[in-house]
C-alpha cells in the first residue's frame, strides 16, 4: 500500500514526464548526456538523488526493486532508498539480483549477469568524463560534439608513463557504440566489461549536475586503452574469504585493531547466495572448501 | 464534446507508469512490439498513439498534428487531456500522423550538434506493425530485428544524421514499437 500523502513514486506527473522524455532521448543517443530539470528529493545530494529520480520515473507498482550501495543491500543509503520507494510506490523489494526488475546501484554492477526485463539505474556523482580535463561545460560539450577525445587518451597515457599502467581504478572512461565517451559512474574498472553487450537497460542519473544518460541493451561499450597497454579489468588477487569466489570483486576489510585483513565479495547477495549453496572461504566458520 | 472529455487515463500515475515502461523498453529494443492500454482517443487515432501522447506530452511539449490527425476531435482531446500546444512542424517536439502525412520529415528538428537531444519524436500511425520486413541492427538489438516499416530510405537517411536525427514511435491499434535514430535500417 502506498502512502497517500505522496504522488506515486513521490514525483509529480509533470516531473516524471520530463524525466521520461529525457530517458527516451538518452536511449536514442547512447552515451550522450541529456540535460534534465533535476528536482529536490527527500535525500541529500550524493545519496542518489539522480538515480532516485530515474528510478521514480521508471517504476510501476508491479516492480521488485533492489538497491545496492557499493554492492551491499544493507547500508543506510541502500535501505533508505528502498524504504522510500516501498512507501511511495508500493513496490516490492528484494535483495536477490535475479528477482529484481529494477536495480538502483551506487558504484557496482551486480556479479550475477542481468537479463532482459531488468533495468539497472546508476547513481552518478560527476557525469562528465572530460570534466577533470576541462572544467567548462560549453567546452566539454564542444569536445563531445567534435569527438575530440585526444586529451583523454593523453591523460591515460601519462598514467602509463608515470605508473607503468593506467592508474584509473574507478569511473574508468568508456566509449559507447564508437561515438560518445562516457563516465560509467565510480564503478571499479573490474565491472567495465559488464557494461558491454548487457541484455538489461542501463540508465544513469546525476542529480546535482542534472544529467541523464543511457546504454541500450547489447550495446558496444569499450574501455579506452592502447594497443601496447590494453585495458585490464583487474581486482584484488585473492579469493573471497567467506565464499571462496575467485572471480568476484572483493573488498578488503580490516577485522581487528591489529590490522588483520580479510577479503570479501563486495556484492553481498552474490556472496550470501554462494555460501547458501555450500561454497566456503578461508575464514568460513565451517572451514575451507574441501 | 463527450469524446473530448473521455478516453484519458482513469488512473494517470499508474497507467502512465505502465505505458512509459512499454515505451522505454520499445526505445531500448528497436523493432520489438509492445501492447499498451488505457487511452481511448477519438478516431482516427490509435490507442497506442493516444497512450504515447498522454504519457509523454503536456503543456511544455509543442505538438504537430499532420494530415488526418489534425482534426477538431483530436485537437479538443489533446487540449483537454494534455494541454500540448499545437505548432507547425518546424517547432514541434512531438508530431503525430501517418508516415505520408508527416512528409517531408526534413521539416522537423533533428537536434543541434551540441544538443542532439533537442530533436523531434514522431508518433507514426501505421496500418500494419509486424515483426517482418526491414532488417534492423544497432544498439538495443542482439543480432537483428525485423519490422514492417512504411519505407527504408527515409529511415536510412535519418540514421546518416547520427548523432542528430528523429526518433520514431510506431503505432498500430494498441501496439507500438520504436525506431530511434541509432538503428541501422536495411531492405528486407
Ligand atoms: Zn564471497
Amino acid at each position: 500500500m502506498t502512502d497517500q500523502a505522496y504522488n506515486f513514486a513521490y514525483l509529480d506527473e509533470q516531473t516524471k514526464r520530463m524525466i521520461r522524455r529525457a530517458l527516451l532521448k538518452a536511449l536514442a543517443i547512447p552515451g550522450y548526456q541529456v540535460p534534465f530539470a533535476s528536482r529536490e528529493m527527500p535525500m541529500p545530494y550524493g545519496w542518489g538523488t539522480g538515480g532516485a529520480q530515474v528510478t521514480a520515473a521508471c517504476l510501476t507498482p508491479d516492480d521488485r526493486l533492489k538497491v545496492i550501495d557499493q554492492g551491499a543491500d544493507d547500508t543506510t543509503n541502500a535501505v533508505s532508498i528502498r524504504r522510500f520507494f516501498q512507501r511511495t510506490a508500493g513496490v516490492e523489494t528484494t535483495e536477490r539480483t535475479a528477482e529484481a526488475t529494477v536495480i538502483q546501484t551506487r558504484h557496482r554492477i551486480p556479479e550475477q549477469p542481468l537479463s532482459e526485463g531488468q533495468i539497472l539505474v546508476y547513481q552518478v556523482p560527476i557525469p562528465e568524463p572530460l570534466r577533470f580535463l576541462e572544467p567548462r561545460e560549453t567546452e566539454t560539450r564542444k569536445m563531445h560534439e567534435l569527438e575530440e577525445y585526444g586529451l583523454m587518451h593523453v591523460k591515460l597515457y601519462e598514467d602509463i608513463a608515470r605508473h607503468g599502467e593506467i592508474a584509473t581504478a574507478y569511473a574508468y572512461p568508456v566509449r559507447v557504440e564508437g561515438r560518445y565517451v562516457m563516465d560509467p559512474s565510480p564503478i571499479p574498472k573490474f565491472d567495465n566489461p559488464k557494461l558491454a553487450g548487457n541484455p538489461a537497460i542501463q540508465l544513469f542519473g546525476a542529480g546535482r549536475e542534472a544529467r541523464i544518460y543511457a546504454v541500450p541493451p547489447y550495446s558496444d561499450v569499450v574501455s579506452l586503452d592502447f594497443e601496447d597497454h590494453p585495458f585490464v579489468a583487474s581486482k584484488a588477487d585473492h579469493e573471497c574469504d567467506l565464499c571462496g569466489s575467485a572471480g568476484s570483486y572483493l573488498d578488503e576489510v580490516i577485522t581487528d585493531d591489529r590490522g588483520t585483513r580479510m577479503f570479501v565479495c563486495s556484492d553481498t547477495d552474490f556472496c550470501a547466495s554462494r555460501q547458501a549453496q555450500g561454497h566456503r572461504g578461508r575464514l568460513s566458520p565451517q572451514g575451507a572448501t574441501p | 464534446m463527450n469524446a473530448i472529455l473521455t478516453g484519458g487515463f482513469a488512473d494517470p500515475s499508474t497507467q502512465s507508469a505502465h505505458a512509459f515502461r512499454a515505451l522505454l523498453e520499445a526505445m531500448a529494443r528497436p523493432g520489438r512490439i509492445f501492447t499498451v492500454a488505457g487511452a481511448q482517443p477519438p478516431a482516427p487515432i490509435s490507442v497506442a498513439a493516444g497512450v504515447a501522447l498522454l504519457t509523454l506530452t503536456d503543456s511544455t511539449t509543442p505538438l504537430h498534428l499532420a494530415g488526418a490527425a489534425d482534426c477538431e476531435a483530436l485537437r479538443g482531446w489533446i487540449g483537454f487531456h494534455t494541454g500540448a500546444p499545437l505548432v507547425p512542424a518546424e517547432q514541434a517536439q512531438f508530431a503525430l500522423g501517418r508516415w505520408d502525412a508527416l512528409q517531408p520529415v526534413s521539416r522537423f528538428r533533428i537536434g543541434e550538434p551540441s544538443y542532439p537531444d533537442r530533436s523531434a519524436t514522431l508518433i507514426v500511425e501505421l496500418d500494419r506493425l509486424e515483426p517482418e520486413g526491414a532488417r534492423l541492427t544497432g544498439p538495443g538489438i542482439k543480432t537483428e530485428a525485423r519490422l514492417s516499416l512504411p519505407e527504408t530510405a527515409g529511415f536510412r537517411a535519418n540514421r546518416a544524421l547520427f548523432p542528430l536525427g528523429l526518433d520514431c514511435i510506431l503505432t498500430c491499434g494498441a501496439r507500438l514499437a520504436a525506431l530511434p535514430r541509432s538503428t541501422i535500417v536495411e531492405d528486407a
